[in-house]
């Protein structure tokens, strides 16, 4: 079962440090993890999707609430909430393809932020369907290059 | 008015009520010395042989007296020796605050001379650490190590500070209270679950108290002594438990698990309930997971939510201060007989106590009986780790709590002389013992040096075999006797076919000469009958004692449940 869990930690040097060697010491797996400051200067938000059985999960929730400096950890499984990644796609385009591409592009509500005489590049952002199913899409004419930001997460409503 | 970061951090240890200070100094932590110098008659500076010892000196300090444990040393390899012992301590939920110094905050990075990252290497082995990049958190940090280390689970806290910042000033502010708002250790347990947990012990026919090293911590022995007598309900006390509970009491049944008490096992794998307070559920405890106490309901009662359900599933958890929760609990547990329970028990414990081949033969067990009578369960005993330890824990019996001290979870080996001396100097007046093998004092020897110039008058038992005994014990039984590595005394083993060559006459190292090296006292014992008399004449001696004891090379540590088995596939003899 995937979780994704919001963590609110001190900005501090090391606070990174200290939660990947938790994961590592005691096996746990990162899918994803997207790091960035919040309204508050002091204290940074860590977005982690984990993947593991609910024994395991409780587990990480708990190891990570028992280090200082995590000041507040939610798991958003059963919280209305909306996920975003994004996707940054080099795909090969010729003058052929590119059309074929740019008509994929639009479907997906996705952009060209680049262009060069054999590639383009497709910046998305979505959850993880749809950045799937865009791939999917993409893949024939030749993915060269895919650069994700990891998955940010936020709970629906007051 | 203005203070140089090695000022602030004498002034900030006296506030912190230190008395003593374990350690070495080296390039990265002279301004600090220079300061300690000053401080002499406040801060006692205890100099060691090596940070480990240190380490551990802190440690048992901390063990003996709940009081937080300090050493210090310098950067780099000051700094990587000191893993151990913070690892150790650690484990064992033993608040120490270890100092390191480190190469001034502009080489920091740059591989400098002596230059290790510290807070990185220890991260995962303490509680917590800091890297004091500006003088004026020092004191902030200081204060706040302290209070980590000493909260919640005690841990091993760190602080590292680069030698530009022992030398910068600020004005010193040491502050009053301390509020980290990601740090809440919860103290008071819920009362709907206390609540829950008194119904369940009311209704149990068959409970069963598993009490581990939080009970010590949290300096809970006479609620517990109460809790048990009331609910009338045996009491199994782990490594780190020992002495939480009386010896001798009809409900005490001693160590459980791999070498533990026949009754203490049985009584796990058929007890109702479980009432695990301050335990961990630890392998050694349990043995296999799957068949282990099949009947029964668990409370878990611990401080660290991490513990709870980890292991084992828990019905019952209750988050807290054991003492706390405790007085809570018997205010609605009723008052119980559980007479037909323990009498099946006290079946068990009659049938198949702790024992040994009672011949005339030297055997360690008997040598720990003897200093158990001897010392009246008054001393402090410290073990080292592997079969002495095992030995101590069967058959020393305090009557006191942190009055076994023992490195349970991680094991180290080297653990004990150090400890030993760091409870002495807290506990002067108390008779101070050391269990060892001959190969675990070996980890940690060079201390002597540090006991005798400081007249810290520890008694040194090694019951010497000869052997790495504990890891000889394994291959005996489950390596089909293929003894590796495990000889101590010769290059080749030391047990041949031919028993008359079963130990080289020369001994190395030969331990009374090298106490009278040190100016210790050396006593060598090779007969059982002499084991009395020696041990209390070495007790009056007001020296350091080295009491080398030649045991029997192949005895082993039982009962023993092998590993995967069940704790009541408990092996009682070797045929």
């Amino acid at each position: 079962m995937k979780h994704t869990i919001s963590v609110l930690v001190e900005n501090k040097s090391g606070v990174l440090a200290r939660i990947a060697t938790l994961f590592a010491a005691r096996g746990y797996n990162i899918d994803s993890l997207a790091v960035g400051e919040t309204d508050d200067p002091s204290i940074s938000r860590m977005t982690i999707v984990v993947n593991g059985d609910e024994k395991i999960l409780e587990q990480v929730e708990k190891q990570l609430n028992k280090l200082i400096d995590v000041i507040k950890l939610n798991d958003f499984l059963n919280v209305e909430h909306i996920e975003r990644d994004l996707v940054l796609i080099k795909v090969k385009a010729d003058k052929n393809s590119r059309n074929e591409i740019l008509q994929i592009v639009d479907i997906f509500r996705a952009k060209i932020i680049d262009v060069s005489v054999s590639t383009v590049i497709v910046e998305m952002t979505g959850d993880e369907n749809k950045i799937q199913a865009l791939l999917n899409m993409l893949k024939p004419f030749g993915v060269k290059e895919v650069v994700r930001t990891g998955i940010i997460a936020i709970a629906r409503g007051g | 008015m203005l203070k140089t970061g090695s000022e602030i951090f004498c002034e900030s240890l006296l506030r912190e009520n230190v008395k003593v200070l374990f350690g070495i100094p080296g390039g990265q932590v002279i301004p600090i010395f220079d300061k300690i110098y000053d401080y002499r008659d406040k801060i006692k500076f205890i100099l060691t042989r090596h940070e480990q010892g240190a380490g551990h000196m802190a440690d048992g300090y901390a063990r003996s007296t709940g009081n937080v444990g300090v050493c210090i040393a310098t950067s780099g390899p000051g700094a990587t020796n000191l893993t151990t012992a913070l690892a150790t301590a650690n484990m064992d939920s033993v608040p120490i605050v270890a100092f390191t110094g480190q190469v001034a905050t502009s080489l920091i990075g740059n591989d400098a001379f002596q230059e290790a990252d510290t807070t990185g290497i220890t991260r995962p082995v303490t509680k917590h650490n800091f890297l004091v990049k500006d003088v004026s958190e020092l004191a902030k940090t200081i204060h706040e190590a302290f209070y980590i280390a000493k909260t919640g689970r005690p841990g091993a806290v760190l602080v590292d500070i680069p030698v530009d910042v022992q030398r910068a000033t600020t004005e010193f502010v040491y502050p009053e209270t301390i509020d980290i708002r990601s740090y809440k250790p919860v103290y008071t347990g819920h009362l709907g679950q206390i609540k829950k947990a008194a119904e369940l012990i009311n209704s149990a026919k068959q409970p069963l108290l598993y009490i581990g090293g939080g009970i010590i911590s949290a300096n809970a022995s006479t609620e517990l002594f109460k809790l048990a007598e009331k609910i009338h309900t045996p009491v199994t006390t782990t490594l780190l438990a020992i002495g939480s509970f009386p010896p001798n009491h009809p409900l005490n049944l001693y160590m459980p698990g791999m070498h533990g008490n026949y009754a203490a096992n049985h009584a796990f794998q058929n007890c109702d309930l479980i009432i695990a307070i301050g335990a961990r559920f630890d392998d050694r405890v349990t043995g296999k997971l799957t068949a282990f106490a099949p009947k029964a309901k668990i409370i878990h009662i611990d401080i660290d939510p991490t513990s709870i359900s980890k292991n084992v599933q828990v019905n019952i958890p209750v988050v807290g201060d054991a003492k706390s929760i405790i007085n809570e609990l018997l205010k609605y547990v009723k008052k119980k007989n559980n007479k037909e329970w323990l009498k099946r028990i006290s079946e068990w414990q009659k049938t198949n106590p702790f024992s040994y081949k009672k011949d005339n033969k030297l055997r360690p067990q008997y040598i720990i009986e003897k200093i158990s009578e001897i010392t009246k369960g008054e001393a402090i005993v410290v073990t080292e780790v592997g079969q002495n330890q095992m030995w101590a824990a069967q058959f020393y019996k305090p009557k006191h709590p942190r009055h076994f001290l023992s490195s349970g979870g991680l094991g180290t080996m080297g653990y004990g002389f150090p400890a030993a001396i760091g409870a002495k100097i807290a506990n002067p007046k108390k008779t101070v013992i050391d269990i060892a093998g001959d190969g675990s004092i070996q980890m940690n020897i060079q201390e002597l040096a540090t006991a005798v110039l400081n007249n810290i008058n520890v008694k040194i038992v090694i019951l010497n075999n000869a052997h790495l005994g504990m890891v000889r014990q394994w291959q005996e039984l489950f390596y089909k006797r293929r003894y590796s590595a495990v000889c101590l005394c010769k290059p080749d083993g030391c047990l041949p076919s031919d028993a008359s060559a079963k130990r080289s006459t020369i001994m190395i190292p030969d331990f009374v000469k090298l106490a009278e090296s040190y100016n210790a006292v050396g006593i060598r014992v090779t007969k059982k009958e002499d084991v009395e008399s020696t041990l209390i004449q070495a007790l009056k001696i007001d020296k350091t004692v080295v009491m080398d004891f030649i045991v029997e090379e192949e005895e082993n540590v039982l009962p023993m449940v092998p590993t995967g088995a069940a704790l009541d596939e408990i092996i009682m003899s070797l045929a």
